[in-house]
């Protein structure tokens, strides 16, 4: 393992630093270094401190584990591997992910999964444990995200989610019953066949965060989903 | 060289801050460390700062900091002012040579008191004459640009990044009970010395990072009521709109952020009656001054702090605290290089005003 004292390093060097380690690799006192990790592959990377913007960005199968909190933007782009904080992360989480998963012990900031898409088997997913802001899932055109709102004593999703959502699907532990959806969007009450689908994001969740799983695959979800195929039909054009 | 107003900005920039809730002083030190993470927001074409508490032993006098082009602008604007005020004292504001920032103009710091029979003569109170001469100097003075007018406070800035613009100073000679920090990244043209954050009026200070998009009508508005948007920089306004909001209409600051970044009608359509007619009457009465685009501002005055985001939250804003201080910064990385140990680290929702106010009594610091 190669352990590597952040402090005094920009990203340019980090980053450097991060490509020239062995593959399990540990960053400690970061601070607010950028893209830390980009594109990378086949490197498992703790990081103690605070990351900056960008963590992960077009990420392509490295696993990065976060002692903290991380800052905007994480995962953005990401292709594949996979993204554990251990606190929240700032806003735009998983921007136009198109692939590998994040899990979030704590709360997400604003438009978390903006332009999340998917491809066949590509299927990006984001498990975020407290509270997400204000709109979630903007423009959604692909893969999942699962909202579970542990320890939230209010609404677990802030206003204006799934704003322009045209793909992909959204799971809150909620009955969203004070939750303002957009039209053109199918919301429901998620059924036993429905939560198998996510059983293996929400396992993954409590291995990593020791939550009760039970408990959890027990509560009442709302599922979102896109009503059509096309959910914009005659919106802007005569299509 | 093109400055502002004659070429528009788009600025990207970082923003920090902190206070001590005691009003226990503090230098200049960790407000620039708290930059330094966030230097790749800036790019050396603006950084600035502003300190509250820092002159008590001119307290009474307004603290006015003046950039001259040269000597005979600095003889001008001399001049205006002894006609204008009994100037207590009249210096160089100190700095240090450094290589990172050049080409800096005259930089002078006046402590003024306003003559009490010019005031009696032109029925104004005390800070409105004070603006009204700030004003004229900007407006009609060419070469010369009072960047700071308040009581026991100060702005700094230069074109730099902000780091070296806090070397520059010695902002660690500086002991205040608040700090507010900028670092620039306009992208349309060469900036200059004025047209770095923060902007100032009074004891109001605005820090602000995004690019707003009604400038322009906030523009029209505030200048039907004497104030003259000079610089063109979208910032500007923003001090303006909180001056008259605050000081000429008696707003709360609650009351200022709700209409400068105002709910949405479907927002204020679902709140409880008396809260609802409250927001309805602040979004028609002052509609002009919503503003609109990206922003994260902190606005300081004296005795407190607010921090405000855009309602549609296009800026990142994270708070945190530690004993008796509050930090406020775009990155939480920058609140952990003030103070690796901060608590209740959050980020506050679009127009969701986090208001901080020193303790009564203790803004002249102890």
């Amino acid at each position: 393992m190669t352990s590597i004292n952040a402090t005094g390093y920009d990203f340019v060097d980090l980053n450097n630093q991060i490509r020239k380690s062995e593959k399990i690799c540990e960053l400690n006192n970061c601070l607010g270094q950028r893209f830390i990790s980009a594109g990378l592959k086949n490197k498992i990377i703790t990081i103690n401190g605070t990351p900056g913007n960008a963590l992960g960005a077009y990420l392509n199968g490295a696993e990065i584990t976060v002692n903290g909190n991380a800052q905007d933007a994480v995962g953005d782009t990401m292709n594949d591997g996979k993204i554990v904080i251990h606190g929240n992360i700032g806003d735009a989480a998983g921007y136009a992910m198109r692939g590998g998963s994040i899990y979030v012990k704590g709360n997400a900031g604003y438009r978390a999964g903006i332009h999340m898409k998917e491809y066949k088997d590509k299927i990006p997913a984001i498990v975020i444990g407290g509270k997400a802001g204000s709109f979630l899932g903007e423009y959604q055109a692909g893969g999942i995200i699962i909202v579970l709102g542990l320890k939230c004593s209010n609404e677990i999703v802030g206003n204006f989610p799934c704003t322009g959502m045209h793909g992909g699907k959204m799971l809150l532990k909620s009955d969203c019953k004070n939750v303002r959806f957009p039209e053109n969007l199918s919301v429901k009450a998620a059924t036993a066949d429905d939560m198998k689908e996510f059983e293996k994001y929400i396992s993954e969740f409590c291995r990593l965060f020791g939550a009760d799983k039970e408990q959890i695959m027990n509560s009442p979800f709302t599922i979102i989903t896109p009503d059509t195929k096309n959910p914009y039909k005659q919106m802007y054009v005569m299509n | 060289m093109l400055k502002e107003g004659q070429v528009r900005i788009p600025s990207g920039c970082a923003i920090s801050a902190v206070i001590s809730k005691e009003g226990k002083r503090m230098n200049g030190e960790k407000i620039i460390e708290s930059m330094k993470p966030m230097h790749d927001r800036s790019n050396g074409l603006g950084g600035g700062f502003a300190a509250y508490g820092i002159y008590p032993e001119y307290r009474q006098q307004y603290a006015l900091h003046v950039f001259c082009n040269d000597k005979i602008c600095k003889d001008e604007c001399e001049k205006f002012l002894k006609e204008s005020f009994e100037v207590v004292k009249s210096e160089y504001i100190p700095t240090r040579k450094i290589p990172e920032i050049t080409d800096e103009p005259i930089i002078r710091r006046y402590f003024v008191s306003p003559l009490s029979s010019v005031l009696s003569s032109m029925q104004l109170d005390e800070k409105e004459y004070v603006v009204r001469i700030v004003t004229k100097i900007n407006t009609e003075m060419k070469g010369v640009y009072v960047f700071s007018c308040g009581k026991n406070m100060g702005a700094f800035k230069a074109v730099g990044f902000p780091e070296d613009v806090g070397r520059f100073y010695k902002l660690e000679e500086y002991e205040g009970y608040c700090w507010t920090a900028h670092g620039r990244y306009p992208t349309n043209t060469p900036g200059w010395w004025g047209g770095a954050h923060p902007f100032a009026l009074l004891d109001y200070t605005i820090v602000h990072n995004g690019e707003i998009s009604s400038y322009d009508a906030n523009r029209r508005f505030i200048e039907m009521f004497g104030y003259k948007c000079n610089l063109q920089t979208d910032t500007e306004v923003i001090t303006y709109i909180a001056d008259y909001l605050l000081r000429r209409q008696g707003l709360t600051l609650n009351e200022t952020a709700s209409v400068i970044a105002a709910p949405f009608w479907k927002t204020i359509k679902n709140k409880p009656r008396a809260e609802r007619e409250k927001l309805t009457y602040l979004r028609t009465v002052f509609s002009s001054l919503l503003v609109t685009g990206p922003f994260s501002i902190i606005l300081g005055f004296e005795g407190g702090l607010m921090a405000l985001n855009d309602r549609l939250k296009l800026r990142s804003m994270v708070v945190g605290e530690y004993e008796d201080k509050v930090y406020i910064a775009s990155e939480e990385a920058a609140i952990r290089a003030m103070e690796p140990l901060a608590q209740n680290i959050y980020s506050p929702a679009g127009g969701e005003a986090v208001i901080i106010k020193v303790k009564d009594g203790d803004i002249n610091g102890r």
